[in-house]
């Protein structure tokens, strides 16, 4: 959004601009102002491009070789890995990919609760990733489902029958969701369907989670407004690029790290044996990114209000914006939600971990305390932390501790590194 | 009238498993060529009577990171079986020696079949089987030596065994090795401990084939991947030097 009208330098590039303004957007992408003060937290959002399409690559290559049918799915997935030239690279990477991808955008959920990215003028921004986070389990979920493991087939009836809590019409719509009595074929070839589909409408979405981004500009470690273009932003390109491109090559050291040397170890053994409608898997446990919401739905004693609560706990991010009454965006300048942020942080991964504990004796006298405590967070300690909490002074721009410091900053600065 | 009838206590606390030196573990980890050599004789002397491996084909053998038999040997093992192919020119399946292209060949025509003659219980396919078990090579490794007397006080049924390693510690197969229950071709002593290693590299390749050519990419990949880090580091610090600010 530079404040000059662009005009492509060629006749031909002026003539195709006039019908079609696409230079103006390639011009918009590179000259995009950014605060020049984005720490590495804020290099997600590429890193998470980056996963999408390395997942829709190596998806379209596991489809044409791929079998969706309940007695060759695992078959077709043995001959991918034995018999398709790279085909056991391929499904690594799409296999660890997916854990890479909820890694990355949990780190990306976390900064944006950090630094209050999600507050005004950017709750349409959250909102929109929102959707896309729940897209993604979807995907990931039914994706789980296609090697017909016995992980893939009793995770998806377990999951599936949650939806058998809904009064009156539970059942109905179970059998509606299985084509049929149970999980079988017809489940199959729908979650195929559905799995090969939802990547693209994430895509699109996150068309717009990026338009709309470009709207107000990004948020910053600061938190406070930037004024564009001025001495605080630098281009998109190349300031911003390279240094995404820096960190999204790090991350690839470890993505690579797991698909060549430790490719099954973020899976279950489980998934290793084909599907048996007859054999119940001694712990039937999702993958582990969706712990947490595990351990809050086995939390509740009903099964009804178990959904509700797991549910809930997603969707009450959507909210967030307005929960959160505090006007301060960076968690810098709030000491007090500063630790409460943290307690969060632990709290979440306490979640995860008992959510892949048998839901018994202390595992789930801790998970309830937890789950209390997630709601909690969001419902009663944001709203009155923003009202109550006495907050550091903002500086007044972000430029300021760059050219001389002033002393807000240079205390903030010492807090975030020791974060860091 | 009560009776109180002996529990079974099954031992809640974790085993550890038996620990060998793998040669495929670690960045460059590699199959000893010999170990998967014998593992396959090991295989196809005892374990196939009962265990399919279905996944598999008889080129493999032959094929680079795998036992690495020569291809006329691969071609002489898989002759060695018979296949049934068909239907031919008058519509009836006939008997074939085995070729290079044929999968192994299933102990039993079918699950059912496979329960019916181990009472009740499915001898699993072993194509991954080392990748569908928690602990892994080492659990594999460790339930072959694990046969021991049972515990007194423990009750076993008719065609049950006690075994030191295995879930709930009964199992249905019995003990599957002992010492000199083949003879190694390359004349390696034919222990329990030998054979248990050789044949659990063998499933290890198995269930992983690409294991080699794996390790290999990785580390390729991976150097690769740092040197780029730090070239795009540097001029990462050059282009921002222009600007008043701290990456």
């Amino acid at each position: 959004m530079s404040d000059h009208e662009y005009t492509p330098k060629s006749k031909a590039g002026k003539w195709f601009n006039d019908r079609l303004p696409l230079l103006t957007l390639a011009n918009h992408l590179t000259d995009y102002p950014t605060p020049k003060n984005l720490n590495y937290w804020w290099t997600f959002g590429g890193i998470l491009t980056f996963c999408l399409i390395t997942q829709i690559v190596t998806g379209l290559v596991l489809a044409m070789h791929y079998i969706a049918h309940a007695d060759m799915a695992f078959e077709s997935v043995e001959h991918i890995m034995r018999d398709v030239n790279y085909g056991w690279l391929i499904r690594y990477i799409h296999a660890n990919g997916a854990s890479m991808f909820f890694l990355a955008v949990y780190i990306h959920i976390f900064r944006s609760l950090f630094y209050g990215s999600y507050k005004s003028p950017r709750e349409i921004i959250w909102i929109i990733g929102i959707i896309i986070y729940l897209l993604m389990m979807a995907a990931a979920f039914m994706g789980y489902v296609l090697p017909w493991g016995q992980m893939s087939f009793w995770g998806a009836t377990v999951i599936t029958n949650l939806f058998s809590a809904i009064p009156l019409v539970g059942e109905g719509v179970v059998t509606w969701l299985w084509g049929g009595y149970s999980v079988d074929n017809p489940t199959l070839t729908r979650f195929f369907t559905l799995h090969y589909l939802i990547p693209f409408l994430i895509l699109g979405l996150v068309v717009l989670h990026i338009w709309a981004l470009h709207v107000p500009g990004n948020n910053n470690p600061v938190g406070i407004d930037v004024k564009k273009p001025s001495k605080d932003t630098v281009p998109f390109h190349p300031y911003i690029v390279i240094k995404d491109g820096f960190a999204l090559l790090m991350f690839m050291i470890v993505f690579a790290f797991f698909v060549f040397y430790a490719p099954n170890i973020l899976g279950h053994a489980d998934n290793y044996i084909e599907a048996n409608p007859l054999v119940t898997p001694a712990h039937i446990v999702p993958e582990w990114y969706l712990l947490p919401f595990y351990a809050i739905l086995r939390s509740v004693p009903d099964k009804l209000l178990g959904v509700v609560a797991m549910l809930s706990a997603i969707l009450i991010l959507a909210v967030l914006p307005w929960l959160d009454t505090s006007k301060i965006r960076s968690a810098v300048f709030r000491p007090l939600y500063k630790q409460f942020y943290w307690i969060l942080v632990a709290d979440v991964l306490i979640l995860g971990y008992v959510g892949a504990m048998p839901a018994e004796g202390l595992y789930l006298l801790i998970a309830r305390v937890a789950t209390a405590y997630y709601f909690l967070h969001f419902l009663v300690i944001l709203p009155v932390l923003g009202l109550k909490e006495r907050t550091i002074p903002l500086p007044l721009s972000i430029t300021e501790p760059v050219l001389g410091g002033s002393p807000n900053m240079a205390m903030a600065k010492k807090k975030e590194s020791k974060i860091e | 009238m009560f009776c109180v009838s002996s529990a079974i206590v099954i031992s809640a606390e974790k085993v550890e498993y038996l620990k060998t030196d793998w040669t495929f573990k670690g960045l460059f980890g590699k199959f000893d060529r010999a170990s998967l050599q014998r593992g396959y004789q090991v295989y196809t002397e005892v374990c196939a009577a009962c265990h399919s491996m279905k996944y598999l084909s008889y080129r493999n053998l032959s094929e680079k990171g795998g036992p690495e038999f020569s291809v006329a040997q691969a071609k002489a093992i898989a002759a060695s079986f018979e296949v049934t192919d068909g239907p031919n020119a008058d519509g009836e399946m006939f008997q074939r020696p085995g070729k290079l292209s044929d999968k192994f060949v299933m102990p039993y025509e079918n699950v059912k079949a496979a329960e019916a003659a181990n009472g009740g219980a499915y001898p699993p396919d072993m194509s991954v089987l080392v990748k569908a078990r928690g602990g892994g090579v080492d659990y594999i490794y460790s339930l072959l030596q694990g046969y021991e007397e049972a515990p007194s006080g423990m009750i076993l049924d008719d065609g049950v065994h006690y075994n030191k390693y295995m879930y709930g510690n009964k199992i249905k197969m019995s003990a599957p090795l002992s010492d000199e229950i083949i003879e190694y071709s390359d004349g390696t002593k034919a222990s329990v401990e030998q054979m248990s290693k050789d044949v659990t590299t063998f499933l290890m390749w198995a269930a992983e084939p690409s294991l080699e050519a794996r390790h290999q990419m990785g580390f390729k990949a991976i150097v690769y991947l740092i040197i780029l880090t730090v070239l795009v580091y540097f001029s990462m610090k050059r282009i921002w030097s222009r600007v008043k600010s701290e990456v």
